[in-house]
């Protein structure tokens, strides 16, 4: 309310009593000299977009969502040390199961006793079986280690993937479509061909196929396993640049006719310079709506990728890893939801927090809106 | 236009071939391949494999020579195969691939539930646009984006095994996997009960994953239109708001809707990999993710290429649609 100004709210108050309206006139008489400067605040372009942004709810839901993740990532193990991420869970464990034996009236009912040594699939905050006191918040997954230390482990992991990832993307789309856009011609026709044959790679077929490769050079021991899925991100940046390029060429097609790239021609700059310094600062709006909205893409595709069994090696946590299980155990989906329901939610919060950022941005940005 | 179309098929022609040279060449980067997991299987059994016979079946594979020259090789007869109509022989199967793939009941499943779920896609999605963008900034609004992003971004493994289990495992309104009832004889119309209800949750998960990006489009497409002069003008005529939303802005609102629709009828055909795995849908996605895990080339081969014409299409057809949709676009 209190960025608007006295006749905005004088107009506000005219709309609901007509009477008013005559008041709205009699301060601009007041005022005698040029009204505009006095009751028109200038902001500048940044001033305004980051206003147009916070006013929208999504967009603030989506930063504290985000925010929260990272600092439940981050910040998670240093305040909550009770376990680590690949410690297993040795306090063992009972399993009691019925038989009932024999028939008739000399049937009776045996328990058996089991004991394993891991305490697997141990249920959220039950400490029965725990002889040190430490609880599972979340419980234990298959090879009793502590899901909710894992959550915060593996939500590093996929967030930092992501923008791995979409930075690489970025910058391998801006430098190729800023190239093809500015100098156009040959150049152009041969950036802009590749993107085509690029873009008629199936995204996920080809993250299974480059996972497949990668894998078969860890089985040889080229690789160390724990960093293929770096390495896979890296790949698939490699294919998924051309739509950043696309965009920033087409931008850049429109931009460089207006008026003050002549004028910086003309003022005898370097090519590298006008590309980087004038045009792209101008695309970088839409270039940042891009970036947010793959970033939630990215987590979908890693955690996917995960889930079909070919992220981190297996005492590595990540959200996908974690949902794993599922497809290879139905009484895991069925009896213990806690293993795999709040990785899920994760990845869900994840995704939804930048396509919030995303299309708030975007709203923001868009010159045709008003408000 | 029909030189146009020439011009496009021929540049979608060399598309293609760039396409599946970078795919061979991914392909024959596979170190570990169907032949070593072979060797594997055929010593486990306890059979001795010689260096002669280890280099018999490369050579039957199609993968014996592995230096450039002899991948260059290797992809000219397989371009020179494809051009007498041979996609290769699937190495798990051992039938052509071509019929492998596109066996009618494979291809009938996906295409059901991608056609299914298409129709609901639409239907729900642009009236949802419509309203979001006809109450731009409103309750209405806000909570009709939050449900199609939260839509947009559920992972489809996550969504649908949560589908699974609350329906199938915990409700069990419906079955839990598979196409039909084991061990189970419908006929008539029962056969087609029990099919609907195996279809209906891989629709579902489907359908609520894709109408998010449905839904945005036509909203921000109807908010252009309305911004638009001659909506002014029709308002100002003093036309019911009714009549000026949906006869003068949604036709106009239609234009990119119905040129995407276009564009959509290739990848009726492709198949959902990831839900098809979840539900134990015997379709053409699940097969090629199976093909893929087990290092099948010739049927990933061409699945791949399969999908990368298909796409090449899609683009095609959109254009030429958008061409047909709006008079003012002239194709060149």
């Amino acid at each position: 309310m209190d960025e608007r100004t006295i006749k905005e709210e004088a107009e506000l108050k005219a709309l609901e009593d007509p009477a008013l309206a005559n008041e709205i006139e009699e301060i601009e008489i007041e005022d005698g000299e040029s009204p505009l400067d006095k009751n028109l605040k200038l902001m500048s372009p940044t001033r305004m977009v980051l206003r147009r942004f916070f006013r929208s709810k999504l967009s603030i839901a989506g930063i504290i969502m985000l925010v929260a993740l990272v600092l439940f990532s981050w910040l998670g193990p240093v305040v909550y040390g009770e376990w680590s991420e690949i410690e297993v869970d040795r306090t063992g464990k009972y399993t009691y199961s019925a038989y009932t034996v024999g028939e008739g009236d000399s049937a009776f009912v045996q328990v058996v006793e089991t004991f394993d040594s891991v305490n697997s699939f141990a249920y959220p905050l039950d400490d029965r079986n725990s002889s040190d006191g430490r609880v599972h918040i979340l419980g234990t997954d298959e090879q009793g280690m502590d899901i909710f230390t894992r959550l915060m482990y593996g939500g590093r992991l996929s967030i930092t993937l992501s923008f791995l990832a979409v930075f690489l993307t970025s910058f391998i789309g801006i430098v190729l479509g800023g190239i093809a856009g500015f100098y156009g011609g040959a150049v152009d026709n041969i950036i802009m061909r590749l993107c085509d044959v690029l873009m008629c790679f199936p995204t996920l077929p080809l993250m299974l196929i480059l996972s497949t490769v990668l894998n078969g050079y860890v089985d040889e021991g080229y690789i160390d396993s724990q960093y293929t899925i770096y390495l896979l991100m890296t790949l698939i940046s490699l294919w998924s640049w051309t739509g950043m390029a696309r965009l920033v060429r087409g931008q850049i097609l429109y931009l460089r006719e207006q008026e003050y790239m002549v004028a910086a021609e003309a003022m005898g700059y370097s090519a590298p310079r006008r590309i980087f310094k004038h045009l792209i600062p101008n695309v970088l709006p839409q270039i940042l709506v891009t970036m947010t909205l793959s970033l939630g893409s990215m987590i979908l595709y890693e955690s996917t990728l995960s889930y079909l069994g070919l992220g981190v090696p297996v005492p590595y946590a990540s959200w996908g890893t974690m949902v794993e299980i599922i497809s290879k155990r139905n009484e895991v989906l069925q009896y213990y939801p806690f293993v795999w329901v709040p990785s899920g939610v994760c990845i869900v919060i994840a995704v939804l927090g930048f396509n919030f950022i995303g299309d708030g941005l975007r709203d923001a940005l868009d010159p045709k809106q008003r408000r | 236009m029909v030189k146009y179309i020439i011009k496009r098929l021929i540049i979608a022609f060399l598309l293609l071939l760039g396409v599946s040279a970078i795919l061979y060449i991914l392909l024959r980067c596979m170190p570990t391949n169907y032949v070593d997991t072979l060797i594997a299987q055929m010593a486990q059994g306890g059979a001795t494999v010689g260096d002669e016979l280890r280099k018999a079946l490369y050579e039957a594979y199609g993968l014996g020579d592995d230096t450039f020259g002899g991948w260059v090789k290797g992809y000219f007869q397989w371009l020179g195969n494809l051009f007498q109509g041979d996609f290769g022989t699937s190495f798990i199967d051992k039938s052509p691939v071509l019929g492998e793939i596109f066996k009618p009941d494979r291809i009938a499943t996906s295409f059901f539930v991608a056609f299914v779920s298409m129709i609901f896609e639409f239907l729900v999605a642009i009236p949802l646009g419509i309203t979001a963008a006809t109450h731009q900034y409103s309750i209405r609004d806000y909570v009709v984006t939050i449900f199609v992003l939260i839509g947009i971004s559920l992972p489809s493994f996550f969504f649908g095994q949560v589908l699974k289990d609350i329906f199938a495992n915990k409700l069990g309104w419906f079955p839990v996997s598979g196409m039909t009832d084991a061990g189970m004889t419908y006929t008539g119309w029962a056969a087609i009960v029990d099919y609907l209800r195996h279809m209906f949750l891989p629709i579902l998960t489907v359908c609520i994953l894709s109408i998010g990006s449905r839904m945005r489009m036509t909203r921000t497409n109807m908010l252009e239109v309305l911004n638009s002069d001659y909506i002014r003008t029709a308002r100002a005529k003093g036309l019911k708001e009714s009549i000026v939303i949906y006869k003068h802005a949604f036709r106009n609102t239609m234009i990119p809707l119905v040129t995407s629709l276009a564009g959509l009828i290739p990848s009726l055909f492709s198949g959902a990999m990831i839900t098809e795995q979840v539900f134990s849908l015997t379709g053409i996605g699940n097969y090629a993710l199976t093909a893929m895990q087990e290092g099948d080339i010739p049927v990933i081969m061409t699945y791949n290429m399969f999908l990368a014409v298909l796409s090449v299409l899609g683009v095609l057809m959109a254009d030429l649609m958008y061409a047909v949709v709006d008079p003012r676009v002239k194709l060149a």
